[in-house]
């Protein structure tokens, strides 16, 4: 019994890379996602999205059909860069979609420049760096990055809250730095003033000491943080008298902190954040992509609406098959026609209309979210506005942008923009 | 206290010029040079009060936990389980009884229950084998986070603490001295303040048990010579049942502590693991006074660090226990045998 398994094993292995080498009527696309880690369920949807995408063409592209095999990661660079060789060393895939998370698109970036032949999708990682310092001719991305995010808030809550003072509160690492910096130019442009920052470790349990080092005079606070350290520092705010008003960063007010149990999110109400998407978007082409999502997986196999790591994938997925379609399935020549269709075709998506720049980095619209009470008791986000057409540097040219620096602690500095705008 | 006195003048004239300047920080106005050295008062107020209150949180869990490894030197790392445990059973109980109060004694008791039967059903079978015990307590803990896991799902809860415990109340303490003369007393919210109090007694309580009473007096004996103490007659199973009850009860109240002024999540589990190990490393194994110099040490050093150097906060609690293991490898308090 065991012998004959391992015969029919065997020979599997011997004709598998044959047949595979035998159709040349497939495109295969492999799919870069963390399955592992914390951001494991945010992955799954993305896998979903891609299925889901995949179905709304028939599993077709260009004439040709489409193949998919999933590359499970853990958010580690260096498993992600495994994982892409072995797609495309063993399994052969022609395009690879993702990664998922920030680092790991700094590592593919950098991986992507020794596949010339190939060509890699964003998935949803958010790092500036990644199509902003010495960008890979064959990596795309369809998504926003980390600072573009947070684009729109600052003169949200300047012109409609007139919070002109605040103080903030960020994680101490590259997404806190990148998602800060985004709101930080758009509000010292504006005209409001930063009094004081402080950074917190990730992971920080205790914020007693932070919070009561809180200038008098502010406005309100901008937070930041996200997961868990968002519900403990919610917590002790409300505990200490939770004076001021609270301004969150992209992962401040997501699904994790909203459906926590207790009452300490309930200091969130009110709060305006901003982020790649709105649940509540009115447009069309948002909610026909939110009814596909919950038509094509049952509800136990789905989040309520799709996640922000869900629309990434989509995303990508719909411009592979946009600019597949567009070359009709033609990747010969180092995929030449196909990267060129890719770059220069504007893609309508759920979120609104996406294109690319010379770094191959999308412009887009951000939204702008405000936390408030839903049907029993659950707090929800509600769509207040949206930030157009945001690009790469947030409306500077690509001089003044480099010339702030990358984010960082002291980047941006506020009083400087203050003045230049 | 005056035999330690007259065999350490010069340290004894340090530590009470020590305990001055930290009263005079805490009570006097602050002049602006120190202001401009150290930040405005109410920020160095604020960490130090929350550097005290974490470390009462730390010695919740560690008192149980090393006063289990003085009596039956059974580490018992399945510790930080029975912390979350407590946590996650305090919430069910304080929302569906609607008093934070009344979740105190039931979780107590089973969270007791529970420790009396990991005493009695596991590590009775396997005493004095140390490496069984780590192997099988290592074993139960991540049993026991995969069916919280399962149970309580992933995403956090905060335990919401009663009215009269909500928000700040003010200190008799001066924080700042307005240019126009008015004075400023310091807020500080009132459930820390009601958790530092709670931590203070149970110490003191703790104390009392172990010096003034015959169980006491059992324990002790216990923590010097175990097979003495059996060779006289005492049935000492039981007093390690009640003493594993008494430290896992105590794991089980911090985790309504913690998930009453920080959250509860997957993961707390090992974190307040490795909190307690660390206070009892740097205070002494086995020393009910070490754990709680240890847990006020690690805790303040965390607040304080989070707030004047929050690069390096992370790593100042490690600077510190290797700093111990290095000069004084019983920990602080503890005893070389």
């Amino acid at each position: 019994m065991k012998k004959a398994l391992l015969a029919t094993a065997m020979a599997a292995a011997i004709a598998l890379p044959s047949m595979a080498m035998a159709q040349d009527n497939t495109i295969k696309i492999g799919i870069l996602v963390a399955l592992e880690g914390a951001f494991a369920e945010g992955g799954a949807d993305g896998v979903r999205n891609v299925e889901l995408a995949l179905s709304q063409a028939n599993n077709m592209a260009g004439g040709k059909k489409i193949e998919t095999i999933v590359a499970p990661t853990d958010t580690t660079p260096d498993t992600t860069v495994r994982q892409a060789r072995k797609l495309i060393e063993q399994d052969g895939v022609d395009i690879i979609i993702g990664p998922l998370s920030g680092s790991e698109g700094i590592a593919m970036r950098d991986y992507a420049k020794t596949i010339p032949n190939n060509t890699v999708i964003n998935g949803i990682s958010g790092a500036l760096e990644t199509t902003w310092v010495d960008p890979a001719d064959n990596f795309f991305r369809f998504n926003l990055d980390g600072a573009q995010w947070g684009a729109g808030l600052g003169s949200y809550v300047v012109d409609e809250k007139g919070w002109k003072r605040v103080a903030t509160v960020a994680a101490d690492y590259s997404f806190g730095y990148t998602n800060f910096l985004g709101f930080a130019v758009d509000f010292c442009r504006s005209g409001g003033e930063i009094v004081e920052r402080f950074w917190v470790p990730l992971g920080s349990s205790d914020f007693g000491g932070v919070i009561a080092a809180m200038p008098e005079d502010i406005d309100a606070i901008y937070l930041g943080v996200g997961g868990t350290d968002a519900i403990n520092f919610l917590n002790q705010y409300e505990q200490a008298g939770a004076e001021t008003n609270l301004i969150g960063g992209t992962i401040m007010a997501d699904q994790t902190v909203l459906t926590s149990r207790g009452r300490a999110k309930e200091a969130l109400v009110g709060t305006p954040t901003s982020g790649a998407l709105a649940e509540d978007n009115p447009d069309p082409a948002w909610q026909n992509y939110v009814k596909a999502y919950q038509d094509a997986f049952p509800e136990d196999e789905r989040f309520p609406s799709p996640s922000l790591f869900g629309v990434g994938y989509y995303v990508a997925t719909l411009a592979a098959i946009q600019a597949l379609n567009a070359v009709d399935g033609d990747l010969s020549d180092g995929q030449n026609a196909f990267r060129e269709a890719l770059a220069t075709t504007p893609l309508e998506t759920p979120l609104g209309t996406v294109e690319l720049n010379e770094n191959r980095q999308a412009s887009g619209t951000v939204y702008i979210n405000e936390v408030v009470e839903g049907p029993g008791g659950t707090l929800v986000n509600k769509m207040v506005g949206k930030a157009e057409n945001v690009n790469q540097t947030l409306g500077m040219s690509a001089d003044e942008f480099r010339a702030m620096g990358l984010p960082s602690r002291d980047t941006p500095d506020c009083a400087a923009l203050a003045q230049g705008g | 206290m005056p035999v330690f006195f007259e065999k350490h003048p010069i340290w004894s004239l340090l530590i009470a010029i020590v305990v001055a300047v930290v009263l005079w920080l805490i009570f006097a106005p602050w002049p602006p040079g120190l202001v401009e050295v150290l930040g405005r008062k109410r920020v160095f107020l604020n960490a130090t009060f929350g550097g005290i209150t974490l470390g009462a949180l730390y010695f919740l869990v560690a008192s149980g936990f090393t006063l289990i490894f003085g009596l039956m030197r059974n580490v018992n790392l399945a510790h930080g389980s029975l912390y979350l445990l407590g946590g996650y059973i305090g919430f069910e109980v304080s929302e569906a009884t609607g008093s934070w109060l009344i979740a105190f004694p039931v979780v107590f008791v089973i969270v007791a229950v529970l420790g009396m039967l990991l005493q009695h059903q596991v590590f009775r079978r396997m005493e004095g084998e140390e490496l069984r015990q780590t192997m099988v307590t290592i074993g139960l803990s991540v049993v026991l986070a995969d069916l919280m896991l399962w149970w309580w799902g992933g995403q956090s809860y905060t335990i919401y603490s009663p009215d009269w415990l909500s928000g700040p109340v003010t200190l008799p303490i001066v924080s700042t001295v307005r240019e126009s003369g008015d004075i400023i007393y310091l807020r500080y919210p009132a459930v820390r303040i009601a958790i530092l109090v709670a931590a203070i007694a149970l110490g003191v309580g703790m104390w009392l048990l172990l010096n003034r009473t015959r169980l006491g007096m059992l324990i002790r004996a216990g923590v010097d010579d175990r097979e003495m103490l059996a060779a006289s007659g005492v049935r000492i199973q039981y007093v390690f049942l009640a003493v594993f009850a008494f430290g896992a009860g105590l794991a089980g109240i911090a985790g309504i502590v913690g998930g009453t002024f920080q959250s509860l999540s997957p993961g707390e589990d090992t974190r307040f693991l490795l909190a307690s190990l660390v206070v009892v490393i740097v205070g002494g194994m086995g020393s009910i006074p070490g754990a709680a110099i240890g847990a006020l040490v690690i805790g303040l050093s965390e607040q304080l660090g989070l707030v004047y150097a929050p690069t390096y906060s992370v790593v100042f609690t490690f600077l510190i226990m290797a700093g111990v293991l290095a000069f004084r490898p019983q920990g602080l308090l503890g005893r070389t045998r």
